[in-house]
């Protein structure tokens, strides 16, 4: 982001944040958070191969790829 | 032929009255004189478009066709789609092309559908206006100068313009029914966990759902029978019978009990707005319903609620556009930090930078319960309040929308008053239940006005029925724009 960017975001930032703070009048003691609409643990299942391997159609659409391997800047010297 | 139902298009097909490529061409050709000026459509491809419907034409001559076969609907471009361009509204996205199908896609594809294209969106499926895409706005065909409503604008204003039979929408937070609204069709947003969000980009995963636009709730009915369904692919995806959501159409209302929440009448609503309600809630009365006063005390806070989770899980989920393995990278960068820095700024527009930031702080060290937690706690008590309120009614029934479609440009200073353009859809997502919206009449500048309509959950064959009793009834639904 630019300062000028930064600066207007700044601004809406704090609206923005004045919105939410409505949320702090509520009185939630005892009240169970809600994570899922159907308030439903996710699924099993076996631990199966279920897809086939795609990785050379998968890459084509990476920015950088080389041997099979995805290329980014050098992390380790 | 174009303001032919989907069911009227697929006996014509079958009758062999006209083919799936001429019916296809006639959408492609409306395309290309509308869709210059209305820029609901990112992404055209005729090739691919008219080899589907060429193999729709000979699966039909096979007698193999089904409801779908062989017509041309539009698909949101948040759907990925095998070898199109799919983009998401974003600069982020803007040169991929999917290598796999959504759900939602290959579903319609195995039907037979014909895709025509994908529609416009805001980036991300963050916005209620259709102005936050990087492919410019869209505009509404019943006047140029208005926002078509999102982020489901593109498909919205497709369906409105006649450019394709049907089409496909998400809503996260009103995403469907408030387009549907302002461009004057019928939309419903599902159940969550009835249509996997499979292949479909994550915005915000515990509130995202698909669902169908059309002209009527009839032929939502039908998409919905194609849309719908258990897919092992989406964790959250629900494991129900197969049913089917046009049986109980044409069954009557009599008997009908109507919830009406007081705080979707107050201060707020535009004038013309809820007099267009009342006069569609007055309708219902005549078709046998019965009207119950109800309310959701806890729905105010429903936009301040939204505006944590929703951002908080997007930061989340938009943690994966990192330049690597998909999407934008930056041309010019020094080290991995910096490749990681410029590719996100570069690639996201202002308000998706704007929710990363509100998602990233609300669930940082030190702010986590006072945000984060506090509001899957409100989150709760907005739910109970439907629970409670279904003790009493069928259905709810309100305005989708404050207003009608607002001008271009109306909103694009300040965030928290397009937010609020959201305040009656948003309570519906956060609870998980299945909401719509049906054109219900005109507002003072002649838009279009749309007729909210929530279930309780799993009760879309219901109000699809309470949907298409009205739209009998009345005209609104096939009413078209000016010059379409």
């Amino acid at each position: 982001m630019t300062d000028a960017e930064i600066q207007a975001a700044h601004a809406q930032m704090s609206n923005i944040f004045g919105l939410i703070e409505e949320m702090q009048a509520v009185d939630t003691t005892g009240i169970e958070p809600m994570a899922h609409a159907q308030d439903l643990a996710q699924r099993l299942r076996e631990d199966v191969v279920c897809e086939t391997n795609q990785r050379e159609l998968f890459q084509s659409v990476a920015p950088q790829v080389e041997r099979g391997l995805y290329l980014v800047p050098q992390v380790i010297e | 032929m174009i303001n032919s139902s989907l069911k009227q298009l697929s006996s014509q097909l079958a009758a062999k009255k006209i083919s799936s490529v001429e019916l296809t061409q006639l959408y492609l050709s409306r395309i290309n004189s509308l869709n210059p000026d209305l820029n609901a459509y990112v992404t055209l491809n005729a090739e691919t478009t008219l080899v589907q419907a060429r193999a729709a034409d000979e699966r039909m001559a096979q007698g193999k066709g089904g409801a779908l076969t062989g017509i041309p609907f539009a698909q949101k471009d948040i759907f990925c789609a095998k070898g199109w361009r799919t983009t998401c509204g974003s600069k982020m996205l803007a040169s991929f092309i999917s290598p796999y199908d959504a759900h939602v896609i290959s579903q319609f594809n195995n039907a037979g559908a014909v895709n025509l294209g994908k529609t416009n969106m805001d980036e991300f499926a963050m916005g209620s206006s259709n102005e936050t895409s990087y492919f410019g706005a869209v505009k509404n065909p019943w006047n140029r100068n208005a926002v078509p409503g999102g982020s489901s604008g593109g498909t919205a204003a497709a369906v409105a313009a006649r450019l394709c039979a049907a089409a496909t929408g998400t809503d996260t937070g009103g995403s469907i029914r408030q387009p549907a609204a302002l461009c004057g069709i019928s939309g419903l947003k599902p159940t969550y966990g009835v249509v996997s969000r499979y292949g479909m980009i994550a915005f915000a995963s515990s509130l995202d759902q698909a669902g169908p636009m059309a002209r009527s709730a009839e032929d939502l009915a039908l998409m919905m029978n194609v849309m719908a369904g258990y897919d092992e692919r989406d964790s959250t995806s629900l494991q129900r019978e197969k049913e089917d959501y046009t049986r109980k159409l044409e069954q009557p209302l009599k008997g009908l009990r109507i919830g009406l929440p007081k705080e979707f009448f107050g201060e707020g609503l535009s004038a013309d707005v809820g007099q267009a309600v009342e006069a569609a809630i007055a309708e219902y009365k005549k078709l046998g319903a019965t009207i119950v006063d109800i309310s959701l005390p806890n729905s105010r806070l429903s936009i301040p609620v939204y505006y944590v989770l929703a951002p908080a899980e997007a930061s989340s989920n938009l943690s994966r556009f990192d330049g690597v393995r998909y999407g934008h990278r930056a041309a010019e960068y020094g080290d991995l930090a910096e490749m990681y820095e410029k590719s996100r700024s570069e690639g996201f527009g202002e308000e998706v930078k704007r929710r990363i930031m509100i998602g990233t702080y609300v669930l940082s060290h030190g702010y986590y319960d006072a945000y984060y937690l506090k509001a899957q706690k409100i989150r709760r008590l907005i739910a109970q309040d439907f629970v409670e309120a279904y003790k009493h009614c069928d259905v709810i029934m309100g305005p989708t929308s404050p207003t009608t479609a607002f001008n271009l440009g109306e909103k694009g200073d300040d965030p928290v008053q397009m937010y609020l353009s959201d305040i009656y859809t948003i309570a519906v997502n956060l609870a998980g239940l299945p909401g719509m919206s049906i054109p219900c009449g005109f507002g003072s500048n002649g838009m279009p006005v749309g007729l909210q309509i929530i279930g309780n959950y799993f009760d879309e064959a219901r109000m699809l029925n309470v949907a298409h009793q009205y739209q009998l009834a009345t005209d609104h639904h096939i009413r078209a724009p000016q010059g379409i």
